[in-house]
């Protein structure tokens, strides 16, 4: 299972403090330094784990911490405290507009998994809120993206909303919204091309989709498996079109998944929905606070 | 510049970048520790040149003393390339990429559609196989991935084609059924040509973190990979846990992908890929 590598090694490290009656400050130090690495290891960014690791040894070495009769104890609730506002607070459910139709938009870097997610996500709005989505191919650059979102439309039977390859991905969009208010679909779900942050052409081109079809959902679709450049993912997306929501995929890997953590911290956005497998019913909602005691195994 | 003197403030700055590139904290501190002897061995005091000290050391610890050669192993008769890797990472492009580039050579490629699994698959290779002007051999979708290779040998062979490039299905290595599978479809394959696959091609995509390990040591021990296809380095990621991947399962890299084209495929350069991990970080430094 995802994250169960940093559990392991977070708590270990945390054990050793638990049961401490007296903690100087050289075993926080010390308590910190194998933390830090556990972090890093875990794939959570370099900044973010400078960040964490200076929040919790300054709360830890604080007179109410010391002076404590379980100051073991009371450093690894500092920890928790921190970790679970690292992940984020609450379950985040999908905001669905006023007036229908809810639009969403699936961004992100290449093979994350936005194609796979568009169609379990269609089954999530189908069997429990009741909706009629349409699914809509607006990638007209990788080779076969259409016929892979029209094959799992099929499998859904659920309808997909093409124009081939020759229109712009925007005139797809446009043409979409209205095909939704003809068939009364209250969602339409966008899967758009995946592409570097650092692509501007691109970038702009999901910048005019979304003036276009004003999303009510921007997910950001994030292969668990990411290393130390999600944040900068993750920031470029969310700075050039505003992103509502991070999808994290492939969970049902053996990553340690420190990306979640660093996406959430430095965009501020809520993981939505975590993917855990290929299957078009391997999608759950995420809950910060239940992932944060399952790492640190309370 | 910040950096006038290689101390010890240096190295950790370095230190940092090297993590910040997805090296891994292991690697990094070997490698740190080792450039800090070759300072001193040295007596290099200020950081004048120090860029390509570091870089020709860090190429140097990744060659671990081997002549490295990018080539691929291609037989007189037909050559068999396998390629493996997690979901997403760029396999079916980089055989549509290699195809181009070893009929660019002047040989004749055949192309093997095994992912029979995900929805679209075979549509994207044949889409490839178009492009580039090869075959691709198919069967539908959800049929058995060592039936479309037995297939496509016996067409390859048929046709007597120099190279067959073989598509398999994303696969997450934590996955036992799925890994097992691909070691049938390996075993297929070497029971069909003598030595064959003569070449396991494992695609890592670089924005991976540190998972990439342990893809590369379960694929391996699944495939006997031979090489690695380090994709998506145009981006900002580096990839930089193929230098831990090199040092500890001695799996080289032999191409890098650049882009999502049919040329953007390289042969791997360690002296411009190690350049390419820190210099541009220390320069910034050096500006501020
Ligand atoms: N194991 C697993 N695989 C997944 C998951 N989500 C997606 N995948 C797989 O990841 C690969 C890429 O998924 P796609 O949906 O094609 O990704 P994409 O972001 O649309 O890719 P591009 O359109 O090329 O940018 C496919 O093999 C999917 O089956 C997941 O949660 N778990
Ligand atoms: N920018 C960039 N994109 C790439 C590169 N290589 C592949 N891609 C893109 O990454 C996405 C996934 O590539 P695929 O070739 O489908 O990956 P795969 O490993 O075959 O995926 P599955 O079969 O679903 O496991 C596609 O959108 C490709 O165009 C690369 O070197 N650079
Ligand atoms: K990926
Ligand atoms: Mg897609
Ligand atoms: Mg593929």
């Amino acid at each position: 299972m995802a994250f169960e590598g940093l559990a392991q090694r977070l708590q270990g490290t945390l054990q050793k403090i638990k049961g401490k009656g007296k903690i100087s400050e050289a075993d926080v130090k010390e308590m910190m330094r194998e933390v830090r690495f556990a972090l890093i290891e875990a794939d959570v960014n370099l900044k973010v784990v400078k960040e964490f690791v200076k929040t919790v040894s300054e709360r830890a070495v604080g007179q109410d911490v010391m002076k404590s009769l379980t100051p073991g104890q009371q450093v690894v609730k500092i920890v928790k405290d921190e970790l679970t506002n690292l992940m984020g607070g609450e379950q985040n459910p999908i905001q669905f507009a006023r007036k229908s139709p809810t639009v969403i938009m699936m961004v992100g870097l290449q093979g994350a998994g936005k194609t796979t997610t568009t169609g379990k996500l269609a089954t999530v709005l189908r069997k429990r809120h009741n909706k009629k989505p349409l699914l809509v191919a607006a990638d007209v650059y990788r080779p076969a993206a259409i016929q892979q979102l029209q094959t799992l439309g099929k499998q859904l039977t659920l309808p997909v909303f093409s124009l081939g390859t020759d229109v712009s991905p925007v005139e797809i969009a446009r043409q979409a919204l209205e095909e939704a208010a003809r068939e009364h679909h209250d969602v339409v779900i966008i899967d758009t091309a995946g592409r570097l942050h650092v692509d501007e052409k691109l970038m702009q081109e999901l910048k005019d989709i979304q003036a276009l079809s004003k999303p009510d959902e921007v997910f950001l679709v994030v292969d668990a498996m990411t290393g130390q450049d999600a944040v900068n993912v993750a920031k470029s997306f969310d700075e050039a079109i505003g992103i509502t929501g991070v999808v994290l995929t492939k969970l049902d890997g053996d990553t340690r998944g420190g990306a979640a953590l660093s996406i959430r911290s430095v965009t501020q956005k809520p993981i939505k929905f975590v993917g855990m497998g290929e299957k078009m019913d391997a999608l759950e909602p995420f809950h910060p606070e239940r992932m944060a005691s399952r790492i640190l195994g309370m | 510049a910040r950096f006038r003197e290689v101390d010890e403030d240096f190295f950790e700055e370095l230190e940092e970048l090297l993590l910040q590139a997805d090296v891994g904290v292991e690697t990094v501190m070997e490698l740190v520790d080792q450039l800090r002897w070759e300072v001193k061995r040295k007596n290099i005091k200020n950081t004048d040149g120090i860029q390509s000290v570091i870089s020709e050391k860090l190429v140097e610890i990744y060659k671990a003393g081997e002549e490295l050669d990018t080539n691929l192993n291609i037989q007189d008769d037909l050559t068999v390339i396998l390629m493996v890797g997690v979901n997403g990472v760029g396999k079916t492009t980089t055989i549509g990429k290699l195809a181009a580039r070893l009929k660019d050579e002047g040989k004749t490629v055949m192309l093997a559609a095994g992912d029979t699994f995900r929805a679209g698959a075979i549509d994207q290779l044949v889409v490839w196989g178009e492009r580039v002007g090869v075959e691709v051999i198919r069967q539908s979708e959800g049929s058995d991935p060592a039936a479309v290779m037995y297939d496509a040998i016996r067409a390859a062979k048929n046709r007597k084609v120099d190279v067959l490039i073989c598509d398999t299905a994303g696969r997450l290595q934590n996955k036992v059924n799925l890994m097992n599978e691909l070691e049938k479809v390996h075993r297929v394959i070497g029971k069909e040509v003598e030595g064959a696959p003569h070449e396991v091609l494992l695609a890592l995509d670089a924005t991976t973190g540190q998972n990439a390990l342990i893809q590369a040591q379960t694929f391996k021990e699944a495939t006997n990979v031979t090489g690695i296809v380090l994709t998506k380095l145009d981006g900002t990621a580096k990839g930089g846990i193929v230098l831990a991947i090199r040092n500890k399962l001695n799996i080289p890299v032999k191409f890098v992908g650049l882009g999502e084209g049919m040329d953007d495929l390289q042969p791997f350069d360690p002296e411009k890929y190690v350049y390419g991990l820190f210099a541009e970080g220390l320069e910034m430094e050096a500006e501020e």
